[in-house]
């Protein structure tokens, strides 16, 4: 249960909406045309349900987190 | 007010409550739907709070649809039967227009279905079977017209215009927004909301808003759906 959990963009799904990033600041920051840029591909323990949230909340399925 | 209405039992009022605000509840999801589909972007409110509002306004729609769903079959003024809920066109009671709200809780049924494994299908067939809520949507008006025995009671009429008008200028707003491109798309999106308010008006113009709906409503059934 404790393994870690990486967050992946899935660039050419992604469609730069930013939801992402609105969820999750301390890992996805916006580049200038508002597509994610993941600052930490590692999802800390405490951050596990903000990621969870930010990915179910991407409109374009484009946001995974890998365990 | 019409006979029926005063003489409605405890279990239809909570149905027509209950229809009722499930429209509401749909006009407003479809509303915040289209709104996150057109990247509003409002500064007081986060992207991800329309989305959010989105699902969870989806939710609460269901869950008024099945009490909608429950009471009226439950009620024993019309003896619907539970077939209904799922089989469109099969009731004994105005068979057309009550149809018409079956086709529209199966259509939210499909989509609450594919939303939910919408990771295991993927984005494209999850987005394709989503549309259907956009058909669901006046599905579910034109039944609370025809089927409502309060259709003539002007704050209901109000709640309706109130309902097509937040629809209506949302999909406007979002063709106004849409880029070049899909332009099929965008034609059938501009033709159909153009067709639903009139169609709706004219439609209540000489159906519900006459003496004697409720006769013709059962009628129409036997014409169309040649009703038991
Ligand atoms: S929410 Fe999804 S589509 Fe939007 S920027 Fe993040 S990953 Fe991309």
């Amino acid at each position: 249960m404790n393994r870690t959990r990486t967050l992946r963009v899935d660039r050419i799904a992604c469609t730069g909406e930013g939801l992402c990033a609105e969820l999750l600041p301390e890992l996805i920051g916006l580049d200038e045309w508002g597509y994610p840029i993941v600052r930490d591909r590692t999802v800390p323990e405490r951050l596990r349900g903000h990621a969870r949230r930010a990915v179910a909340a991407c409109p374009r399925l484009a946001l995974h987190t890998d365990a | 007010m019409t006979a029926l209405t005063l003489a409605g039992s405890p279990l239809w009022y909570a149905s027509r409550a209950g229809g009722t605000l499930a429209l509401v509840l749909l006009t407003a999801t479809v509303v915040l739907g289209i709104a996150s589909g057109g990247r509003a972007a409002p500064r007081s409110v986060g992207r991800f709070e329309i989305g959010l509002l989105h699902r969870n306004l989806s939710l609460l729609t269901l869950v008024f649809l099945v009490v909608h769903v429950i009471t009226a079959v439950l009620d024993p003024f019309v003896h619907l039967g539970w077939a209904v809920t799922v089989l469109p066109f099969a009731a004994s009671y105005r068979p057309l227009w009550l149809g018409l709200g079956t086709v529209a809780l199966d259509l939210l049924l499909a989509v609450l279905v594919t939303s939910a494994a919408r990771r295991r299908l993927g984005v494209r067939r999850w987005k394709a079977v989503h549309w259907l809520a956009y058909a669901a949507w006046p599905f579910a008006l034109f039944h609370g017209a025809g089927t409502g025995t309060d259709t003539r009671l002007s704050p209901q009429l109000w709640l309706y215009a109130g309902c097509l008008a937040a629809v209506m200028a949302s999909v406007w707003w979002r063709l106004a927004k849409a880029g070049p491109g899909r332009v099929v798309g965008r034609l059938v999106a501009a033709l159909t909301a153009t067709a639903v308010p009139l169609v709706l008006g004219a439609f209540l113009a000489t159906g519900p808003l006459q003496p004697g709906w409720s006769q013709r409503a059962a009628a129409t059934a036997m014409l169309l759906g040649g009703g038991r």
